[in-house]
């Protein structure tokens, strides 16, 4: 049995005094797109940062590609990569810079021609020479997945990767990373509150409400579970605390 | 398979990302260029005419006030040798980067050699000319020192190093309401370790707790220099064996700082 790309075992995270996440378990499998759905302050930039080794849980583990994310995660951050529009990349280096600096970080072979496939994906040609202060949201959003798969990543965390972007650049990065998954089988983590973004990409939906795993299932199966049409429908069941109509959870 | 040799080539990688990162930002904005050296050259200045105007005196005290350029040049390492190894930490939290370089493979003592290697660039960048100001208008030469001036900027660099873990742990920790420790920690030293005028001067009590700072045996190494012409290997010995022992508490102390931030959740939060 190939071994889960992330496995979260009971992992707890409190907060002076207050579960931010309390005791959530779950695997991944390699090749998997999944969605981290939850409302604010569900727990899900808690999970991720937790995930990536940021954070030192409060009880409980997680490991990345069989790497122990406290103890052993470097051998597991070479391999992974992250998206967020609430960490910058370094505003006074122009695009190239950053790239070629973080390719360098992740001793990227070939860097030069990694950086130019990059371009070409993501059309960020004009930009190289530009300070990335100086992009728009949008174009900021492009070259921060330019990036994030500077290095191929086998694990991919996106935490709300289209938020405050208009409708036609979010529906871009959102093709992107389909294509991603789909050339390179990575594993992709997707936090976000998004429902249509979540139920268009991902083919399992984690939902978190206060710390803790609410559901979890194929999209097909939480609509179904829950009678609704929409997983936006099942989201605001679920924070309302609403079963809905509820198969046993088997 | 990775090997031991590619792992420290990785390493070496990794190494030269960070400073080729920070000179990036040196090399795109002249006002940090100009910093370097104004400071300095200002400082120098000011301290050459005290100098002279003390030196017009005769006897013991127009030595003791040739000592100042040289006490200034070395107070210039210490500070600004921590200053420029907090700078590169600041410029980190400042862009809202930190994230992104501790969910790489980057390593905390990686980045902490990137940090001092860019604290040498920057105290090259602005030593050099003010020492060569300090020749030309002043007559010293602080080249002059021989080997002993190794000595003195190896001990004061490492105090300076071993501060600027130590301050860049601090911020890690409590974010950047801790930016100004920065600035003004080294201040702190100023008066006890006794850069102007020699240990004796302070009472006893407090030369006690002089002599519990390297920088304080380098700059009576200087005026025993300057003003005997011996040079006190001694004291050099001395302050390397307190700076050894400052290195390792301000590495222990970042990495728990470090572990504290990672526990508190502020390494997300880094920022005002």
């Amino acid at each position: 049995m190939t071994q889960p790309a992330i496995a979260a075992e009971r992992l707890v995270k409190v907060y002076q005094g207050r579960p931010a996440v309390d005791g959530i378990s779950f695997t991944l499998p390699a090749d998997s797109l999944t969605g981290l759905l939850g409302g604010n302050g569900a727990g899900k930039t808690t999970t991720i940062a937790m995930i990536m080794g940021l954070l030192a849980p409060t009880s409980g583990a997680v490991r990345v590609l069989g790497a122990d994310m406290q103890r052993e995660r470097f051998s597991a951050l070479k391999h992974m990569n992250f998206v967020s529009p609430y960490i910058d990349l370094p505003m006074r280096l122009t695009v190239r810079q950053n790239l070629m600096v973080f390719g360098r970080l992740y001793c990227v072979d070939d860097l030069a021609d990694r950086i130019g496939v990059l371009v070409r994906e993501f059309d960020i040609h004009d930009l190289l020479d530009r300070p990335t202060g100086r992009l728009s949201s949008g174009q900021k959003t492009r070259v921060s997945l330019a990036k994030a798969l500077i290095n191929q990543p086998k694990v991919l965390l996106l935490d709300e990767p289209t938020a405050s972007l208009d409708p036609d650049i979010a529906d871009w990065v959102r093709a992107r990373l389909e294509r991603y998954r789909s050339e390179s089988g990575a594993t992709i983590l997707l936090a976000s509150h998004n429902m249509n973004e979540v139920e268009r990409l991902c083919e399992r939906v984690i939902i978190m409400k206060k710390g803790q795993i609410e559901d979890d299932g194929t999209p097909a199966r939480l609509l179904q579970r829950y009678g609704r049409l929409t997983l936006e429908q099942v989201f605001l069941d679920v924070a309302r605390g609403n079963s809905g109509i509820r198969e046993p959870v088997l | 398979m990775q090997t031991a040799l590619s792992d420290f080539t990785d390493s070496l990688r990794r190494i030269a990302a960070m400073v080729g990162r920070y000179s990036y930002v040196m090399r795109g904005s002249w006002p940090r260029l100009a910093e370097l050296v104004y400071w300095p050259a200002v400082n120098m200045l000011m301290w050459g005419f005290v100098q002279t105007y003390i030196g017009q005196k005769a006897g013991y005290f127009a030595q003791a006030g040739g000592t100042f350029i040289g006490a200034m040049l070395l107070w210039d390492i210490l500070f600004r040798g921590q200053l420029g190894f907090s700078i590169s930490f600041l410029e980190e939290t400042w862009s809202r980067n930190l994230a992104n370089l501790l969910i790489s493979p980057l390593r905390p003592v990686e980045l902490a050699i990137a940090m001092m290697i860019m604290s040498l660039i920057r105290l090259a960048i602005g030593i050099v000319p003010v020492s060569i100001v300090a020749n030309v208008f002043f007559g010293f030469n602080v080249y002059g020192m021989g080997i002993a001036l190794a000595a003195f900027f190896m001990n004061l660099i490492l105090t300076g190093w071993a501060v600027g873990i130590l301050v860049s742990g601090a911020i890690l920790r409590n974010g950047l309401g801790a930016e100004s420790l920065a600035w003004t920690v080294m201040t702190l030293f100023m008066p006890l370790a006794c850069v102007f005028y020699p240990v004796a001067v302070l009472p006893s009590w407090l030369q006690t707790a002089a002599w519990m700072l390297p920088p304080t045996y380098v700059f009576e190494g200087m005026r025993a220099l300057l003003i005997d012409h011996q040079f006190r290997a001694d004291l050099m010995i001395e302050a390397f064996a307190l700076n050894l022992v400052l290195f390792i508490a301000g590495a222990k102390g970042f990495a728990k700082l470090m572990d504290a931030a990672r526990r508190n959740g502020t390494l997300l939060q880094t920022g005002e």
